[in-house]
């Protein structure tokens, strides 16, 4: 961590509290994210995951504390997609060009941004899929097009909210190496999970968040019983293998543990 | 056969009535699109009814019907669209109690004072019996306002359509936009009243759009698609308005069914498919989630 602290920072949190209408979803949060970091916030439903990830992007202002953000600091913003409207009319381009929304009048795309468009496409290898409408492609590719909107807009940060909610390993997989591969390239990432073994232990940086930051910092550092209980509200147990923490609830160590004439009792 | 075709073209009022229904037919088709794609279909139905109470109101008052009904339908659409963002009540309630209420108005105000000017019957059936050359100038004037706004707003319009709430991190103003494209309709809708009537503009307002969502899944195609059938409905429409001696509501809104249901036969499961999916919801998560990848840059 002491390389990340030397970076510079994109944008902080100060005693940010926030919600919606009178209920706080957040209360006294201070987060800190530098130049080039792979942060993943973790925490049980509810927590404020999506709601850290909306006020740092701005979209959600905080009713106490202070969001700085660095001067200019392009953000870029990826959703869950199982929120997204998959029946919507909107091909592969248009989606993507989306990103473009501002600076040009005309409603068709220059010559120019077809080309950019092409390239951050290529770059995802889903450059055949261009006139595809987004329905028509498999989760993984699916994720690429919202991956690719979001670079067309050559951001420093970017914000994935749960990007591996709901996939199977192989798309797990997939995404986190394209994740991998981005912020190698010097992009900063900060993703929220559910995932505490997919994808928070892989992460040099995790988050753990439940209304306020339980725990920040390398995994094998944050990822103890202790923080996870007080996180998640429920006893766990953390082992080691391969030299990276692995998760595990109680009950299933326990059940694991206890002989076969016990099991049926647990 | 062909002069019998050609026939109702000597009368003014039919050449009148013709333009004011292929204009009107385009623009509905046009915002149609985005009524449909934001699930407003209610909305429309709901707005043309409101602007009837100010169709009512300028006709006992005797103020220009343009006016009177076109600042009461942009009053009531701007109201509906407030009190649905501040979430102070559901939007089917917001538009139930203030469209029907307008609506009651209007037909309380007609009970007690007569029909002045445009006749009852025109309003809620539609007529292009009195549709003068000025009516043509403000319908023309409606279109081309409302056209090149949907022009320059495209990339904001769709954005905020797709996923208001990413589009506002990316720095659209969705509030201006959802009220930008309130006033558009309202405009659409007042245009629109003379030859539908308030009862069938929201047929007006959808079946074009449905038609084209079947056809294509780009946004562009479907937004030229649909502009082009509501013009090609209100032209159909008209002539068979007159030559069938029906009002011209009912034709134009059969002709665009008749449209759908040959879309809808030929087109298959494929288009089957496509119109089922525009009256999908987005997931309840979806209205306080982002759901859509944007870039914004900070202040």
């Amino acid at each position: 961590m002491s390389g990340s602290a030397e970076r510079a920072q994109l944008l902080g949190l100060a005693a940010v509290t926030c919600g919606y209408a009178s209920d706080a979803v957040l209360v006294d949060v201070d987060l800190a994210i530098r130049e080039r970091e792979f942060v993943g916030i973790v925490g049980p439903s509810g927590a404020g995951k999506t709601t850290v990830l909306r006020v740092i992007a701005g979209s959600l202002k905080p009713a106490h504390g202070t969001v700085t953000r660095r001067k200019g600091l392009r953000m870029a913003y990826v959703p869950q997609v199982e929120t997204i409207n998959w029946s919507f009319p909107v091909t592969v381009r248009e989606c993507v060009l989306m990103a473009r929304v501002k600076g040009r009048l005309l409603p068709w795309a220059s010559r120019a941004e077809h080309a950019q468009v092409a390239e951050v496409l290529d770059k995802l290898d889903i450059g055949e899929l261009a006139g595809r409408h987004i329905r028509e492609l498999s989760g993984g590719q699916q994720q690429r097009v919202f991956i690719a909107r979001a670079l067309l807009g050559e951001p420093q940060l970017l914000l994935m909210d749960e990007p591996t909610s709901g996939v199977d390993v192989r798309l797990r997989h997939e995404v986190l190496h394209l994740l991998d591969d981005l912020n190698a390239r010097g992009l900063a990432i900060v993703l929220t999970t559910h995932d505490l073994n997919g994808i928070a232990a892989h992460l040099p940086r995790v988050v753990c968040l439940n209304r306020s930051v339980i725990g920040d910092g390398a995994p094998t550092e944050v990822l103890t019983s202790d923080v996870l209980e007080r996180t998640y509200g429920a006893s766990m147990q953390v082992l080691e293998h391969g030299g990276m923490p692995v998760v595990v609830d109680s009950y299933q160590s326990a059940r694991a543990a206890a002989p076969q004439s016990v099991r049926s009792h647990l | 056969m062909i002069d019998e075709f050609l026939r109702p073209f000597d009368f003014e009022f039919f050449r009148n009535g013709l333009m004011v229904a292929t204009m009107a037919g385009a623009l509905c088709g046009a915002i149609g699109v985005y009524v449909v794609l934001k699930g407003m279909s209610y909305i429309g139905h709901g707005l043309s009814h409101a602007i009837f109470g100010g169709f009512a109101a300028s006709s006992l008052i005797g103020v220009n019907f343009f006016l009177g009904a076109g600042v009461w339908g942009i009053a009531s659409a701007l109201m509906i669209n407030g009190v649905t963002r501040r979430r102070l009540l559901g939007s089917d309630a917001a538009i139930g109690v203030i469209t029907t209420a307008s609506f009651a108005l209007g037909l309380a105000l007609f009970a007690i004072f007569g029909t002045q000017g445009r006749s009852f019957d025109a309003a809620l059936f539609g007529s292009i019996l009195g549709v003068g050359t000025d009516d043509v100038i403000a319908i023309f004037i409606v279109c081309l306002l409302a056209g090149t706004l949907i022009f320059l707003r495209y990339r904001a319009l769709l954005f905020t359509t797709f996923d208001p709430e990413v589009a506002d991190v990316a720095g659209v103003n969705t509030a201006r936009m959802d009220a930008l494209l309130m006033v558009i309709l309202a405009g659409s809708i007042l245009a629109t009243m003379q030859v539908l009537g308030v009862t069938l503009i929201a047929a007006a307002l959808v079946i074009p759009a449905a038609i084209a969502r079947m056809l294509t899944n780009s946004f562009a195609r479907m937004l030229q698609f649909a502009t082009g059938i509501g013009a090609f409905c209100g032209f159909v429409g008209m002539n068979l308005s007159y030559h069938l001696d029906i009002q011209s509501g009912p034709t134009v809104v059969l002709t665009a069914a008749t449209l759908f249901a040959i879309v809808f036969i030929v087109t298959g499961a494929t288009g089957r498919r496509r119109a089922a999916g525009i009256t999908a919801p987005v997931p309840p998560s979806a209205a306080r989630a982002p759901s859509a990848p944007v870039t914004a840059r900070a202040d």
